[in-house]
């Protein structure tokens, strides 16, 4: 079974994720923001990374360039939950190494269905 | 798939709500033309997480006014566009919508409202034009008119590093094959040589065709979307009559399929909000607030540590009982002595998860006070001081208002204008403090001004007018002060829309004295006023001093016993009116006798074996006449009300050790009630008082 990790400041969001991505049949470990993520990261490999942009401590760009920095997570997929709006954090983004973006709002289906396809 | 996301309203109502309170703080630290950046991208921060939940849970309302506000704190943040007052004002006025639309969601109503769409468009206005809300919709639809074609050639080349992004082609082959039937060639010409060759690398490049009915060039780029920036990516039509034998368009039915249906599950405001869930959540709206605590972790681990320890130490005494002897009695009044320890622990760790610090009342008054400056025209400063110090829920809630009325009484009598402040020689801008700190097991909160104090003259002008007093009275500052919580008095000589709204003094006093708490007033007339609340910590526990009375144990509060003096030798006179009094150093206070208020006995007080606790209530000091003084501890209050009934003098009661019951008794209610029974022993004309060195 693929572990998520699922990282988001937003309580109502990070338990949509978490809860949406379990009820598809995935493993979900949750994070609060980029240091939390990381610090589980190391603790645990995971399969994927679905993680907000915005966040206190340290910003999703941050940690998927951190996490991508280490051997593991070489290949690992990594999506951002990001805005319409963020036209220059997807950029961004993908300068830092991440697979892709799941554009919010998002509906459950998109979400599960987007991870499959990385995942392949 | 489907999932119920109307569980996760209740968790997205109350982090939104915290983020309000967040951007409303950091909204208070900006100022015109400055913007701290660390402030700004607090206050983004808040609004983006409240867009994307509310557009996520289908709150469009909502995501389309958080959305005008994000973009400009966007500009804001990315110093495109600097911060005005006007900006500032509109934000926090903002909040407030964005709080309302809350609670309308919260209880299933709509979150549309007229304000929202001021706001939105004032802020439509500053931003210019605006044309992204729309961009998410007109983007749908250009999904579903793009052209159709037979089919699609695709060229491929990503870069090098590809799948070190977590993107693998293979994957997109996959994606593409779903769209219709894929014929993929792969051209190895950039491969290098084995020995070159660096195997985390991508070398190909690849030409395909993709064959199917009804495949938008969207599609296509969909698959690609998140490479087509790094990739070299070329797509062009295939001419309609080549292969047209392949076509096969059954996965591109597929596609078409699930994103109708995605369409269709994107939730609404509608559909969330049928009639009948609205009552459910309504019903369960109006208990929420105070059925729930946030608790600490810290606080938790505590309670599990010293449950932890009462476990150890349970353990222990029931070895020592298992086969006791005498000689064990050490270890059996060690483990006791360690029981009541941990008791002792458990209980102050259990009070403590009520305690919340007095910032969750103290936070509004920020705002407040920068709306009323704006109000009234006044500068005014606002100093904080204590804000962490802690004190129970229940007080908390209910001190609310109260200062609410102080603060805005502060503000509108208090401070002046900044004309009348220049010309008294004080500087333009006013202050005003709140300051919170524990003294012993009370809470004391000040809200000190440094405005023009009380007017002594206007007030008892005002008193005898409202016939409150007589006219020709000589009173102390103190007591014409305590005249302004006379209930109906008003010395603004106009009702204001910022105080004087019909709540009175008298309703502050009698809220705090409710919660067994007491107010005071020290002022100075043209330099300021200090308001001075003492509340019990808790409403649940007391320190109590036990005091024996005929046969019966009383309880004083051990915040208002002053000290206690054996009576022996103590001289009692006999003040007019009745009342006894007796002389502590230079001050003569009344006296009372506790078996003769609560008719505990006929038998005459014999006032050499007895003691004399001195208790003091809103600044009124009484002695009370006791048999002897018993143990202090601390007692968990039960009301007599809910047990009983009321009674007089009493406040609550208490169940002791050893079952008995024993009662607590009321100061503030003792004085007034001494006082009156002096009154009615005199209108009776029955002097009878207890046998005494001055009562023959």
């Amino acid at each position: 079974m693929s572990i998520v990790l699922a990282v988001d400041d937003s309580a109502s969001m990070r338990q949509m994720v978490s809860f949406t991505l379990q009820t598809a049949g995935f493993d979900v470990i949750e994070a609060v923001d980029g240091v939390d993520a990381l610090e589980k990261a190391k603790g645990q490999e995971v399969d994927v990374v679905v993680s907000d942009v915005n966040m206190p401590n340290m910003d999703g760009i941050t940690l998927i360039a951190e996490l991508r920095a280490l051997p593991q997570y070489k290949f690992t997929p990594m999506l951002m939950l990001t805005t319409e709006s963020g036209g220059e954090k997807k950029s961004q983004g993908k300068a830092a190494g991440a697979t892709g973006w799941i554009i919010k709002p998002f509906n459950p289906e998109q979400l599960v269905k987007t991870v499959k396809k990385v995942l392949g | 798939m489907s999932i119920d996301m109307e569980q996760f309203h209740q968790v997205f109502f109350e982090e939104s709500l915290e983020g309000l309170d967040v951007m409303e703080s950091s909204l208070m630290e900006l100022q015109e033309g400055k913007a701290d950046p660390e402030v700004v991208n607090s206050i983004f921060r808040a609004a983006h997480s409240i867009k994307g939940g509310s557009a996520t849970f289908g709150f469009s309302a909502v995501a389309e006014f958080t959305h005008v506000l994000e973009t400009l704190l966007d500009e804001v943040r990315e110093e495109t566009r600097e911060i005005t007052s006007e900006m500032i004002d509109l934000l926090l006025q903002s909040v407030d919508c964005l709080r309302d639309q809350m609670s309308s969601l919260e209880q299933g109503e709509s979150a549309d409202s007229e304000r929202s769409h001021n706001l939105k468009n004032s802020f439509l206005r500053i931003l210019e034009s605006d044309d992204r809300i729309e961009s998410s919709s007109a983007s749908i639809a250009l999904h579903k008119e793009a052209g159709l074609t037979e089919g699609w050639s695709i060229f491929f080349k990503p870069e090098i590093e590809i799948v070190q992004s977590g993107n693998e082609p293979l994957r997109m082959f996959r994606e593409l094959s779903q769209l219709g039937r894929l014929k993929t060639t792969a051209h190895l010409d950039a491969l290098p040589t084995f020995t070159a060759l660096e195997p985390e690398n991508c070398y190909l490049c690849w030409e395909m065709e993709l064959y199917g009915k009804d495949i938008s060039e969207a599609q296509i780029k969909e698959v690609f979307e998140w490479v087509e920036d790094e990739s070299e990516i070329r797509i062009k039509p295939l001419t309609p009559n080549t292969d047209s034998n392949l076509k096969d368009n059954v996965g591109s039915e597929q596609l078409s399929n699930s994103i109708n249906s995605e369409l269709n599950t994107i939730p609404t405001e509608e559909g969330v909000n049928s009639p009948e869930k609205n009552e459910a959540k309504s019903a369960s709206f109006s208990k929420r607030e105070s059925a729930s605590i946030r608790v600490g972790i810290d606080k938790v681990d505590e309670l599990i540590n010293t449950v932890g320890e009462l476990v150890i130490t349970q353990s222990m005494l029931s070895a020592v009982g298992q086969d006791f002897q005498i000689g064990q009695l050490a270890r059996l009044q060690e483990g006791l002595n360690q029981l009541a320890q941990n008791t002792r622990e458990l209980q102050e760790s259990v009070m403590r998860i009520r305690m919340l610090p007095i910032s969750f009342s103290f936070n509004r008054y920020p705002r407040m006070i920068r709306d009323l400056s704006k109000q009234l025209d006044k500068k005014v400063e606002l100093i904080m001081v204590g804000e962490q110090t802690e004190l129970d829920k229940t007080v908390l809630e209910k001190i609310g208002d109260p200062l609410t009325h102080l603060v805005r009484n502060s503000m509108d009598h208090g401070i002046e204008s900044p004309e009348e402040r220049l010309q008294s020689g004080k500087p333009e801008t006013g202050i005003i403090t709140l300051k919170a700190s524990h003294q012993g097991g009370n809470i004391v909160i000040e809200i000190s001004d440094d405005g023009k104090g009380l007017d002594r003259e206007k007030i008892l002008e005002k008193a005898v007018e409202k016939g409150l007093q007589e006219p020709g009275d000589t009173l102390t500052d103190e007591q014409v002060y305590q005249l302004i919580f006379s209930p109906g008095f008003s010395t603004a000589d106009t009702v204001s829309d910022v105080s004087g709204r019909g709540v009175g003094m008298d309703v502050v006093r009698r809220n705090i004295q409710e919660l067994g708490g007491s107010i005071s007033i020290r002022s100075i007339h043209r330099t300021g006023s200090t308001i001075t609340i003492r509340l019990p910590l808790t409403l649940a526990i007391l320190d109590g001093q036990l005091a024996q009375v005929g046969d019966q144990i009383f309880v004083f509060p051990l915040v208002s016993i002053i000290e206690s003096l054996e009576m022996r030798g103590v001289e009692v006179s006999k003040a007019a009116g009745g009342c006894d009094l007796i002389k502590l150093r230079e001050d003569y206070i009344p006296v009372v006798y506790l078996a003769e208020v609560f008719g505990i006995s006929d038998q005459p007080v014999l006032l050499d074996e007895s003691l004399l606790v001195v208790v003091e209530s809103n600044n009124e000091k009484i002695g009370v006449v006791i048999d002897d003084l018993l143990s202090q501890q601390q007692i968990v209050i039960k009301s007599l009300e809910e047990n009983y009934k009321k009674v007089e003098g009493i406040s609550g009661a208490t169940i002791l050790g050893d079952g008995r019951v024993a009662l607590i008794t009321d100061i503030g209610e003792l004085i007034r009630l001494s006082g009156a029974m002096h009154i009615n022993k005199m209108e009776a004309g029955n002097v009878m008082f207890p046998a005494g060195p001055q009562a023959a």
